[in-house]
């Protein structure tokens, strides 16, 4: 009687084999959000130091055009002016975007829309390859070939924002492309066959039927496209030409935030106000990085509200 | 214009932007294998890097880049596939869960140097590790943990409810419905994920520039004791692998053949990530086939 009595008023083996599971996966879980406040706090707290104890304006940091973290300007004051870097960052992971769209979307159409057997089989290794490419290959390929090809096309060093960009542009090429096959092959089937059946050419039920409705979804692709050129940072270094410089077109050498940070951690010493300067850049990247996570949410939610 | 015409145009620029992408792809590996494969020799494999002269090779970089692979995964690997179970099998539908999805969809989405930094600011700095082969598995741990992460989830996800219902129907714990049938059920697309996130590790530079250095120490390959500090197991060495080498001899090197070793070096990247890309299918593919029973 007491041993039923046992077994019914503990918890039995299993139980206790199912809670120690259980406690090793949120253990797990645990560490991974462990480290993303980390991250997110030690990057912070650093990237502050420029502005707690260097006492640099914040407002000189963003919109100053002369870096040189180590000398004073005429008023005493330090000259980290951040705006050429945040302008190039942007600027390059503007027109990446702007250019691979359309071969994304062109390649996604084929995929789903002209011929999705064929092109799938043939076109899905061809995306998985393109993401496979390291960072630092595309990087050697801009610097022997995009960047000699720039310099006796249109003059000048062959460093600059368009290298830049075209580097980037093969390299979110996969990103926006397999993201906007998902959307778009999540366009119901039916939504085809009544356009279809009311007399749309293919090119008409793709353009103003199956692209409106996943417009979305194409729209987080290419803001997940934009967030891995914001963030790419070896490609773009070895071809950008790593002049802290305003752009004046896009064939000048300049320097994202990215390359600038590869370049200069290493110089600089820990503390140091040049060194702070850098660590805000991180912060930059940073604060953009989850910017983009936003963005992709709230697009998420209003095209989900549409449905 | 009538339809019929937009409709060919239309269809006609797509299969243009699909040739030009086509056309990029094939560029892209053949120029790296073209130009690089007649460098890879025995000589360019087996030899120590040179920093002033011509001729030198990539033993210790490639080396390295294989060491910190294995190393990576042994620490990444245990804590994604726990935190993949957590997300798959016991996540709670509420705000935590959904607070953590997001920690995760943040990590990954963060710049691989903005991880790398970290790392740097962390152990390098903060816990005196120095350049070390420790402190860059760490480092690559956290570029690494998001998307193992979700891969597992997802591998996880594929296992039909049926079969949990059976195991919990049977009277296993849910820990041994999990263990002694999701897992085994998910096991193909796990080492499919873990064989890809390896491709994406090797070829891994930024986050590794100021994690574990960017100096390739000669190392004695006969001395297998990682306490010290001559040998090539050694944890605390600073390890430069295949990624940065490529990306140093471009940038600050002043090696005289640059282009050279850098080509051969692409192309040996290039064909370890095929094969890593070739292997998780043939893996996957086959043991689906063993498990399922499938012809």
């Amino acid at each position: 009687m007491d041993e039923i009595k046992h077994d019914l008023q503990n918890p039995s083996k299993a139980t206790h084999e199912d809670l120690f599971g259980r406690g090793i996966t949120y253990l797990c879980i645990g560490f991974v959000s462990l480290l993303v406040i980390s991250i997110l706090y030690f990057i912070t707290t650093r990237g502050l130091a420029t502005f707690t104890t260097n006492h640099v304006s914040l407002w000189k940091f963003l919109s100053g055009t002369n870096w040189n973290p180590s000398l004073l300007d005429k008023h005493g004051n330090p000259q980290i002016g951040a705006l050429p870097m945040i302008v190039t960052s942007f600027s390059v992971t503007v027109l990446a975007a702007v250019v691979a769209t359309p071969f994304a979307l062109g390649v996604a159409l084929f995929m789903t829309e002209i011929a999705p057997e064929r092109g799938t089989k043939i076109l899905q290794p061809v995306i998985e390859l393109l993401v496979g490419i390291p960072s630092v290959v595309y990087g050697f390929i801009g610097l022997s070939v995009i960047v000699p090809l720039i310099r006796h096309s249109f003059g000048g060093t062959g460093f600059g924002i368009l290298a830049g960009t075209l580097v980037l542009f093969v390299m979110v090429l996969p990103t926006i492309t397999s993201l906007s096959v998902d959307s778009i092959k999540a366009v119901p089937m039916f939504y085809r066959s009544a356009s279809l059946a009311l007399g749309a050419t293919r090119w008409q039920t793709i353009y103003k039927v199956v692209l409106r409705s996943a417009t979305p979804g194409i729209l987080t692709a290419v803001i997940f496209g934009m967030s891995r050129a914001f963030g790419e940072a070896l490609a773009v270094q070895m071809v950008i030409g790593n002049a802290v410089l305003m752009p004046h077109g896009l064939l000048t050498p300049s320097s994202t935030l990215t390359s600038q940070l590869t370049t200069g951690i290493g110089n600089t010493t820990m503390g140091t106000l040049p060194n702070n300067a850098l660590w805000s850049l991180a912060l930059i990247l940073l604060l953009m990085s989850l910017v983009f996570n936003i963005l992709v949410r709230v697009i998420g939610k209003r095209g989900a509200l549409k449905k | 214009m009538n339809s019929k015409t937009s409709n060919n145009i239309a269809t006609g620029v797509i299969y243009f932007l699909v040739a030009c992408v086509l056309a990029i792809l094939v560029f892209l590996l053949g120029y790296i294998l073209i130009t690089g494969i007649p460098h890879v020799s025995w000589h360019f494999l087996t030899s120590a890097a040179q920093s002033f002269a011509a001729g030198g090779g990539i033993r210790d970089q490639l080396f390295n880049s294989m060491y910190l692979l294995v190393l990576t995964l042994i620490i990444s690997f245990p804590i994604a596939l726990g935190s993949g179970i957590y997300l798959s099998e016991y996540a709670p539908d509420n705000w935590v869960t959904g607070v953590i999805r997001t920690a995760v969809e943040v990590l990954s989405s963060l710049p691989s140097v903005v991880v790398g930094l970290f790392g740097f600011l962390l152990f390098v700095v903060n816990f005196h590790m120095g350049f070390s082969i420790l402190a860059g598995a760490i480092a690559l741990t956290f570029f690494n943990l998001p998307l193992l992460t979700r891969s597992i989830e997802e591998s996880l996800q594929d296992v039909s409810e049926l079969q949990r219902e059976a195991g919990l129907s049977l009277g296993l714990s849910r820990w041994k419905t999990i263990t002694g049938i999701v897992l085994p059920a998910a096991l193909p697309g796990i080492l499919t994920g873990i064989i890809l996130s390896a491709g994406r590790v090797f070829g891994e530079a930024a986050a590794l520039i100021y994690t574990a250095g960017q100096s390739a120490p000669t190392v004695n390959y006969g001395d297998w004791n990682p306490m010290d500090s001559a040998s090539f197991l050694n944890f605390m060495r600073p390890a430069e692998t295949l990624a940065v080498h490529i990306w140093k001899v471009n940038t600050e090197g002043v090696t005289p053949d640059a282009a050279a070793i850098s080509s051969g070096a692409s192309a040996v990247l290039i064909v370890v990530i095929l094969l890593f890309n070739l292997l998780a299918r043939m893996l996957g593919r086959w043991l689906y086939k063993r498990m399922t029973a499938t012809k």
